[in-house]
């Protein structure tokens, strides 16, 4: 089953071909594409958010990176939330008029589902049930796999996602955007016990998150600094900042991962590309004999391909979407409108 | 509300109690901003808000997402943070106006940034720190 995915929730314009949930056909994400080709030599002022004009070329590329024509294609799938709405929409129309007029079956995903079955491309072997960290800039989720499409959330953030966390800390240490690759490259060179930052845990619910007092905490450190005239090492703040963020995320899975009694630890989102995390989420696994899978970068950021393997799985689970469909901004994990 | 009234507050929890005593008065289609540095305390005092209109969902940031509203409480809160806005004519694409002028509140976080295309009438919160009198010193102008 060949399925023509298309993603706009927040910043990218995507689209991609994806045969039985698995295999990557084609995968095109608009900021990839040479803005000279796209638009015949004129570059207009094109802001990340122009999801109209970009959707059209994108998922015509990425029908012709696949080598195929509109007979090929079974389904039509795209992510109805969560998002901004206006993006989500853009996508969802596009989606719906091409299925209408082509008579194939349109399939919603949910954005994070999408980046969950990530891995189901990245290992073609990952099967559920499995512990998901989704952590990106706009989500932190702790998630059990029970089985294809049957999510249950265990924690998720009660304030700042874990990417906007270093974003904002990259800015206050003047390193600037996209601040999660600068920190991990600049933390090389720190020493992640230099500075002690919080790393806060809820007695209600042990899974959850905060992120937005540790930014504090960073802010609040570099100003006393600043008053005490004492020097700040950007690379001891950033190496400590980090530390403590992966510390929580490593700690939250373990602890779900003992709980829950899996034997695989999947990652997802762009966060799931820092090294660090990485590398500590890795040998965690290993000490427990856990398995541990992590999706490639380009499958971490947003793409379409993730939303085409969620879609292959949400087809023959639950079968196709209503013409009714639509952008649902604040969709929940598991939830379906 | 034109009237200017300024709060000292000591801690996290005082800021977050006065924004929950905002959010209790919080009335249709009022429109609150909210300015300061980053970690002064507008996600602490966001979630006072939220908590004291009744809504009992987790107030997330919505940098990414631009806004999020939630319908749980005693009025819709329409919560947007626009911090990575560059032109504020963004704002329409995102159906800003259907929001502000409907009949929920709504908090806007860097509110400077798109001060252009806001209404004359709103309730400005400002937090600002002051080193001189203490790390959680946090002083608070609303009008």
């Amino acid at each position: 089953m060949n399925i023509l995915a298309i993603e706009s929730s927040c910043d990218e314009t995507a689209a991609s071909v994806v045969r039985d949930g698995r295999q990557v056909l084609s995968n095109v994400i608009a900021s990839q594409i040479d803005i000279h080709t796209l638009y015949g030599g004129v570059v207009p002022e094109i802001a990340s958010r122009k999801h109209i004009e970009q959707v059209d070329p994108v998922v015509m590329q990425a029908l012709a990176d696949a080598g195929m024509t509109w007979d090929d294609i079974d389904a039509i799938a795209v992510t109805y939330g969560p998002g901004l709405v206006g993006a989500l929409l853009v996508g969802l129309s596009y989606a719906k008029s091409l299925a209408f007029g082509l008579g194939k079956p349109l399939i919603g995903v949910h954005h994070i589902e999408g980046h969950i079955c990530a891995n189901y491309i990245e290992d073609p072997t990952l099967e559920p049930p499995f512990m998901c960290l989704v952590v990106s800039g706009g989500h932190s989720h702790l998630v059990n796999v029970k089985d294809y499409c049957e999510y249950e959330i265990l924690g998720r953030t009660r304030d700042d996602a874990a990417g906007e966390a270093f974003d904002k800390v990259a800015r206050a240490i003047g390193l600037g955007y996209p601040g999660g690759p600068k920190i991990d490259k600049v933390s090389n060179d720190g020493d992640p016990v230099a500075i002690d930052f919080p790393r806060p845990k809820f007695s209600d619910n042990e899974y959850d998150f905060s992120f937005s007092g540790l930014k504090s905490a960073v802010l609040n450190y570099l100003n006393q600094c600043e008053m005490k005239g004492i020097p700040i090492v950007q690379a001891d703040v950033a190496a400590s900042f980090q530390q403590a963020v992966v510390d929580v995320l490593v700690g939250h899975s373990m602890q779900a991962v003992d709980m829950y009694k899996v034997d695989k630890l999947v990652m997802a989102g762009g966060v799931a590309s820092n090294s660090h995390l990485r590398a500590a989420m890795e040998k965690a696994c290993a000490d427990r004999g856990v398995r541990f899978y992590k999706p490639s970068p380009i499958l971490c950021t947003d793409n379409a391909a993730m939303i085409g393997a969620a879609a292959y799985y949400e087809y023959k689970k639950n079968g196709c979407s209503g013409w009714d469909l639509n952008a649902v901004p604040g969709l929940k994990l598991g939830e379906r409108v | 509300m034109s009237e200017e009234m300024i709060r000292e507050t000591y801690s996290e929890q005082d800021t977050y109690e006065l924004g929950y005593s905002l959010g209790r008065e919080a009335v249709a289609g009022q429109i609150i901003t909210l300015e300061g540095d980053l970690g002064v305390g507008k996600t602490v005092f966001t979630k006072g808000f939220a908590a004291g209109l009744g809504v009992e969902e987790y107030v997330n940031s919505p940098t990414f997402t631009i806004m999020q509203t939630y319908e749980d409480g005693r009025l819709p809160l329409y919560h947007f943070d626009v911090y990575r806005i560059s032109d504020p004519e963004e704002m329409y694409e995102i159906g800003f106006e259907e929001f502000i002028y409907g009949n929920g509140v709504s908090l806007i976080e860097w509110a400077g940034l798109i001060s252009e295309i806001l209404p004359k009438d709103v309730t400005s919160v400002l937090i600002e720190k002051d080193p001189a009198k203490g790390y959680d010193y946090r002083k608070i102008t609303i009008k």
